[in-house]
């Protein structure tokens, strides 16, 4: 595995990650303590961190993805929801 | 949205295999090898971005023990077998066919034999502040910082139960984390009885030496969380005294459940084993429909010793090498024993039950509280009435905690299993396209 830093960019921001990092890392390292809100307006993070709560959904390139299950790639463009 | 969405084709893949394995964990590795020893077409589908499973989780952070890497290198290097990465299974198509999301698509796979190795989860119990940013499973934080996730002088309360926690708290030191304590909820007394035969097992006797912790507390239960906006303090009762502690990250999970859902589905009897479902298998790890096989954690918690072994007898069985699957039996009937051994150490407390004080969520999906679910009976009843279960997690973290609660049995998941994309579901409908591999 290389490891050549890579750039991607979360709610506007340009974050240089080492490659097998994961999205939801990614938004850790670019401050974010949320990745969402509840239906009741709680911030919400990342939990189980294999694919099982949710939690830690944003989207990736337009699509919903889980944080915990998408690896960092260079450009993509990650947002997370409001 | 700026990004370009890229749409998939509505038109699904269609391939084919003699033995397909779900799962790419200790237990699905073990069977691909041993089921494309004699030259038949495997396909393994993992949810993960690479393979590994949970144990060997592969990241910016991990390291992995040198027979892993060995056994997913000799697993890559097979032609006879095709690993498909991010691949979630969404339904069930036919008796032999599954329908697969993959970030490429949907994509059907139709099967001779199938093994189902899909691993356990996290048991995740709710408790005041467990919805707060910065609390998460304990295995989910160490999977988190194999991803990379940043713990340099945070100061973490690891907590719930099972061996795994010292594997936790070696993994966050390691990242730079201050672990202040590990609270484990089971008695010194259980845990001594347990440590007393570990000489049985000389390989986990080493291990438990060298993962040994002088921060680890018997007795120890994470009680309630408190701060504003993110984990700030932590409160743990501790045998009859209650300790708050500052801290920045409390992970805190309680043992591990099978993943039984996809076998339900596709007919196989379950039974209960340590208070959870799992899935029966005979001496072949057959399970109760034909064809199908099961092996790893989702046959009942074991460890990955024993995941292995199964999975191996799993794939040779597949293929009708039983000579060669008998040669397993012997490290099998070994680590089910530690396991047997292990289950009753770390058997959870009763009082466990009256962490969430009324306004605790336990549904964190669709934020239904305690409170709102003690006046109903049954799952389905409590579902209809407040919508508990009914997010996008499906109640896989919810229904776990309210088996555990109320006693509460959860129905058989339906499709979608997952949530799935509606390119994906439009895929389960009518013939399929052809019976050729189609590449979108």
């Amino acid at each position: 595995m290389t490891k050549t830093p890579l750039v991607l960019r979360v709610n506007g921001r340009d974050i240089t990650v080492t490659p097998g990092t994961t999205v939801a890392a990614a938004l850790a390292l670019s401050g974010l303590t949320a990745t969402r809100t509840s239906v009741n307006g709680e911030p919400r993070s990342a939990v189980c961190g294999m694919g099982i709560c949710q939690e830690c959904r944003v989207h990736v390139d337009g699509r919903v993805r889980l944080g915990c299950q998408t690896l960092c790639a260079p450009g993509m463009v990650v947002e997370s929801m409001p | 949205m700026s990004a370009s969405i890229k749409s998939a084709p509505l038109v699904a893949t269609l391939d084919s295999c003699e033995v397909l394995i779900v799962g790419a964990g200790p237990a699905g590795l073990s069977a691909a090898k041993a089921a494309a020893s004699g030259g038949a077409r495997v396909i393994v589908l993992d949810d993960n971005p690479a393979e590994g499973g949970q144990i060997w989780r592969r990241g910016a952070h991990a390291d992995l023990p040198a027979s892993a890497i060995a056994l997913q290198q000799a697993v890559r290097a097979c032609d006879a077998i095709r690993i498909v990465n991010s691949a979630k299974v969404v339904g069930i198509l036919d008796a032999q066919t599954l329908l697969v999301e993959t970030p490429e698509g949907a994509l059907k796979v139709r099967w001779q034999k199938l093994i189902v190795c899909t691993g356990a989860r996290e048991r995740l119990l709710p408790f005041p502040g467990w919805t707060l940013p910065g609390v998460s499973g304990a295995g989910g934080l160490q999977a988190l910082i194999k991803g990379g996730m940043p713990v340099q002088g945070q100061r973490v309360v690891v907590a719930g139960s099972g061996p795994l926690l010292f594997a936790v708290a070696a993994t966050a030191r390691k990242a730079g984390a201050k672990v202040l304590m590990v609270a484990e909820q089971a008695s010194l007394a259980r845990l001594t009885a347990f440590a007393r035969k570990l000489p049985l097992w000389p390989s986990k006797l080493l291990q438990a030496v060298q993962l040994r912790d002088a921060s680890y507390r018997t007795s120890s239960v994470v009680w309630s969380v408190q701060g504003q906006g993110r984990v700030q303090q932590v409160t743990l009762k501790q045998g009859n005294r209650m300790t708050t502690l500052e801290c920045d990250r409390v992970a805190v999970g309680y043992g591990l459940v099978p993943n039984t859902g996809l076998a339900e589905a596709l007919g196989c009897t379950l039974h209960l084993q340590d208070g959870v479902s799992a899935v029966t298998v005979n001496t072949q790890q057959q399970t109760t429909v034909p064809h199908i096989y099961a092996a790893g954690e989702c046959t009942g918690v074991g460890g990955c010793e024993r995941a292995q072994a199964q999975g191996s007898i799993a794939g040779y069985c597949a293929i009708g090498e039983l000579g060669k699957a008998r040669k397993q039996e012997k490290d099998r009937a070994y680590w089910s024993a530690f396991a047997v051994h292990a289950n009753s150490a770390f058997v959870l407390d009763e009082e466990l039950k009256s962490l969430p004080d009324a306004a605790t969520l336990v549904c964190r999906c669709e934020d239904v509280s305690h409170g709102a679910l003690l006046g109903h009976t049954n799952w389905t009843e409590a579902k209809i009435h407040t919508r508990c279960g009914m997010g996008a997690c499906q109640g896989k973290v919810c229904g776990t905690a309210a088996q555990f609660l109320y006693g509460w049995q959860m129905p058989e998941a339906r499709l979608p299993f997952t949530p799935a994309r509606v390119g994906t579901l439009a895929c389960a409908g009518g013939a399929p396209p052809d019976t050729n591999r189609v590449e979108p």
